[in-house]
């Protein structure tokens, strides 16, 4: 009996199923946490779902590339996802085409304190070269995040950590933030979130509204191009 | 929805190979995004298919950063180490870069006639 615990065992942690299903597993769990909660933004599925997960892997003794060998299957859908966002995109053309110029300084004005507040709060609190470096491209989408974090020297895979971190915060409390600031238009709020809070932030305005959801994929679409601009000469300047 | 699918994969690659080709300093899928609009806007609409697809992938967008963000566990030391400075970093960045980019749309875009109640 114990044998064939054994042979299972060896099976399983030799196939990509366990890290896909656990994967599956845990969103949905976090999820139906979310739902529980009458869709408050703290009970996050996202982060239940990293914490679930980052706790089986310890536990288990898994090692991160491992349970990646299965949980690639979810993760090479972002691709894919992230060209899909041209139907929603293509549906409010005419809205979007109308705030060109508005967009454009947005997107400017977004990534800049985006970028400069980062590095100045994490620097004022003594955090050290390679984290400030790390943090820098936090606001634009994983893989151009990581492809900037490599070009000025910073560590891309706590980049994409921190990337994950900082959708999580604005989608979590976007709503409430745009609330008390009293900004109730639904282009800027999709706008500044998918600008601060990429794909994460993107996923939430598709949540609360589409033309949110629109505008919040053209803010991450663009914010990643403004990004990978500033980064460089930022840090040239400033560290 | 196996040509859907096709579709956005061969938008994607397209993009992937011109961002290399061209070393522009966007991600190959962003390039994807605006080939398949490009597409959209040359086929006049959204069939019911590519909506159908689409908003299958865009349902539960969410679900895919999951698989990234467990790559925090790689990092335990340095956060563990400097976690003031990277907690309050990513605080007082996202909430200043969202009410400032909200500000400035607000102030600029010209009113519609879509704004929540």
């Amino acid at each position: 009996m114990s044998d064939q615990l054994f042979q299972a065992w060896v099976y399983l942690a030799a196939t990509p199923l366990v890290g896909l299903t656990a994967t599956l597993l845990a969103y949905q769990i976090g999820y139906a946490v979310f739902l529980r909660a009458n869709r408050n933004p703290l009970a996050n599925p996202v982060l239940i779902a990293i914490a679930l997960l980052a706790v089986l892997l310890w536990i288990s003794d898994t090692s991160y590339q491992r349970y990646f060998e299965g949980a690639q299957f979810v993760h090479f859908l972002l691709g894919p996802a992230t060209v899909a966002l041209a139907v929603p995109l293509y549906r409010n053309f005419q809205t979007i085409r109308r705030t060109a110029f508005a967009i454009g300084a947005a997107i400017v004005v977004g990534s800049l304190v985006a970028i400069v507040t980062g590095i100045g709060t994490a620097w004022l609190l003594g955090a050290s070269r390679q984290t400030l470096l790390s943090l820098a491209p936090k606001s634009a989408t994983t893989p151009v995040a990581m492809g900037i974090s490599e070009q000025i020297g910073g560590l891309p895979s706590l980049t994409a950590a921190l990337v994950i971190l900082t959708g999580i915060i604005g989608a979590t409390f976007a709503t409430l933030l745009l609330n008390a600031a009293g900004i109730k238009d639904w282009r800027a709020r999709g706008l500044s979130v998918g600008i601060a809070a990429h794909g994460i932030g993107t996923a939430r305005a598709f949540q609360v509204n589409e033309v949110a959801g629109a505008f919040a994929g053209v803010g991450m679409g663009l914010s990643a191009l403004a990004t990978a601009l500033l980064v460089p000469a930022i840090v040239k300047l400033l560290l | 929805m196996l040509r859907v699918l096709t579709l956005l994969l061969l938008c994607q690659l397209t993009g992937e190979i011109a961002a290399r080709a061209a070393s522009l300093p966007l991600p190959g899928p962003v390039i994807g995004m605006v080939l398949m609009l490009g597409w959209l806007a040359y086929n006049g609409g959204v069939d019911a298919d590519t909506a159908k697809v689409a908003g299958g992938l865009l349902e539960h967008l969410s679900l895919l950063f999951v698989p990234a963000g467990v790559g925090v566990v790689l990092h335990l030391d340095v956060i563990a180490a400097e976690w003031p400075a990277i907690l309050a970093a990513l605080l007082v960045s996202t909430f200043a870069a969202i009410l400032a980019a909200a500000a400035t749309m607000r102030w600029l875009a010209p009113a519609d006639g879509g704004s929540s109640k």
